[in-house]
């Protein structure tokens, strides 16, 4: 790939904050400008954990191998506007006060599990560095990472819960999250059937009535 | 179901009195005009034109100043105007306002019946004439948490009432709002069911404050917030001032509504504002004021305390 091609990307993922930033200063935020900021950043957060899942099903689909080096980005990138989302709840929505956020956590469920979607993120985002693969060790690493299936799963949830009556944009997310995960499920029994057959074909026949 | 056939002509090509006196006003207005057109009583809605946007500006003439208003801040018109919770059109809060754009607010009736001396369908102007226009700017909580200043135009509802003349086994009124496809987008989906009904007690449908509603900002109602007649119930969460009534009916048992029947644990009938009384996904303790950043702390019953007793010996966490 191009080399300034990375670069390209990484700033178009910067687009939706750029976006958000120059309607709040042309005063373009519409009515509840808070509302919108939340509504934003949620949905770039699901938009990104989608792009990151897509990747692996992409590159063995596609044999575009390089997309591999886009997704510790795209990752990141969720992880980055879930700590705007976060930022927005704790400050301009509820303005610090600790203890009415916790009881939040607590009692409300669609807060508790998008919470717990966003902590799952953060040892991604901490051990997303070369050296903590080479640390960890690339199975464990792995392992680890699978947390991204969960905090995904979580994020479509929250969406669901908190809207009102109008499940359509939770449900498209939903799907797309479905088929990502789907595409794994398929792909893990498949490996598992051949690697059966493998076995099963290495072990020696028994002769047949040998008498 | 015989809901509406497409009229041939009839009653929509009748231009309305208050729109014929509007268009009288703008003819001297611009004298020019000249009585000629005036006589050709053609071009009329041409010369008007674009009528739509001509008729929800319109000014409602000799609105008197009530009691009941607050001395707060007004809200923004283009806020109220362009962030509605009105399904029929959207459920995006940005969408009705252009979606309601075309809406047809007349000819419009409605229908007065149920336990009632006289049943009638009454033309949404004769309701309007039945008593003298009121501003009433009140607060108005949405359920979601945030929240307006609005000065509404319009009388208190027990006037229409008195004038229907329920019969005694009256216990509750019954709203109903639009029920039209082919005019409200939003109503192709089901995300509610349609079409939206509404509900009060008798006796809080006499109350004072129960607002029937034809105007705001000194002008006839946008489309997007109700035209061409609302209920406005500042007690209330926003749910219960349904838009675009045809039919009030009154009835001797508890009428459902709709987003009582959306999700039955989330809204109740009376959905009073409450800050003690959280919905079961959020808090309702606080408000997000439109324009204002920080939030405000949310009153009982919105602050119009003079309705407690209404409810007095109720236990209103049970009757949410």
């Amino acid at each position: 790939m191009v080399k300034w091609f990375k670069p390209l990307v990484f700033l178009a993922c910067l687009g939706p904050l750029a976006r958000l930033g120059w309607k709040a200063y042309a005063g373009l935020l519409g009515a509840n400008p808070i509302e919108v900021i939340t509504h934003s950043t949620g949905d770039w957060i699901l938009i990104f954990l989608l792009i990151t899942l897509a990747i692996t099903p992409l590159r063995k689909l596609t044999g575009q191998l390089w997309l591999i080096r886009y997704r510790r980005m795209f990752g990141l990138f969720a992880f980055f506007y879930a700590c705007l989302h976060f930022t927005t709840y704790i400050w301009l929505d509820k303005f610090f006060n600790m203890h009415e956020i916790w009881a939040d956590v607590l009692k409300r469920r669609f807060i508790t599990v998008g919470f717990t979607g966003f902590v799952l993120l953060i040892p991604l985002a901490l051990t997303s560095t070369q050296g903590w693969i080479r640390r960890l060790g690339g199975k464990r690493w792995q392992l680890l990472h699978r947390l991204i299936y969960l905090s995904a799963i979580a994020g479509v949830i929250h969406y669901w819960w908190l809207v009102k009556a109008d499940v359509s944009k939770p449900a498209q997310y939903a799907f797309v999250l479905s088929l990502l995960l789907g595409y794994r499920v398929v792909a893990w029994l498949l490996r598992r059937n051949k690697e059966r057959k493998a076995a099963s074909a290495m072990i020696p026949r028994t002769p047949v009535a040998e008498a | 179901m015989l809901i509406k056939k497409a009229a041939d002509i009839l009653s929509s090509e009748i231009t309305p009195k208050s729109l014929y006196l509007n268009r009288r006003k703008f003819l001297a207005g611009t004298a020019l005009a000249g009585a000629a057109v005036v006589a050709a009583g053609v071009g009329l809605r041409e010369l008007a034109s674009p009528s739509e946007v001509a008729e929800a500006n319109a000014k409602i003439d000799g609105v008197q100043k009530s009691p009941f208003s607050t001395t707060e801040t007004i809200t923004p018109y283009k806020d109220v105007t362009n962030y509605n919770n009105y399904y029929e059109f959207s459920t995006d809060k940005y969408g009705p306002a252009d979606l309601a754009k075309n809406f047809k607010t007349l000819p419009w009736t409605v229908t007065i019946d149920g336990h009632v001396k006289k049943k009638q369908v009454l033309d949404v102007d004769t309701i309007i004439k039945m008593a003298a226009p009121e501003e009433r700017i009140y607060r108005h909580r949405c359920v979601e948490g945030w929240s307006i200043v609005v000065p509404w135009v319009g009388f208190s509802l027990n006037e229409l009432i008195k004038r229907a003349d329920p019969l005694p086994k009256a216990k509750f009124v019954e709203f109903t709002t639009l029920f039209d496809v082919r005019q409200m987008p939003g109503q192709r989906s089901s995300v509610l069911q349609w079409p939206y009904t509404e509900g009060l007690r008798m006796d809080e449908a006499m109350h004072p404050l129960a607002l029937l509603c034809f105007g705001m900002y000194g002008e006839v109602l946008p489309n997007q917030d109700g035209a061409p007649l609302r209920m406005v119930i500042p007690w209330k969460y926003g749910f219960k001032s349904i838009k675009g009534i045809v039919r009030i009916r009154f009835v001797d048992s508890q009428p459902l509504n709709t987003w009582n029947i959306s999700a039955p644990s989330e809204y109740g009938f009376y959905s009073n504002v409450n800050p003690s009384v959280d919905h079961p996904r959020w808090s309702q303790a606080s408000e997000r004021r439109l324009g204002e950043f920080r939030k405000r702390p949310t009153l009982m019953f919105n602050g119009y305390d003079q309705v407690a007793s209404l409810y007095s010996g109720m236990d209103l966490k049970k009757n949410f």
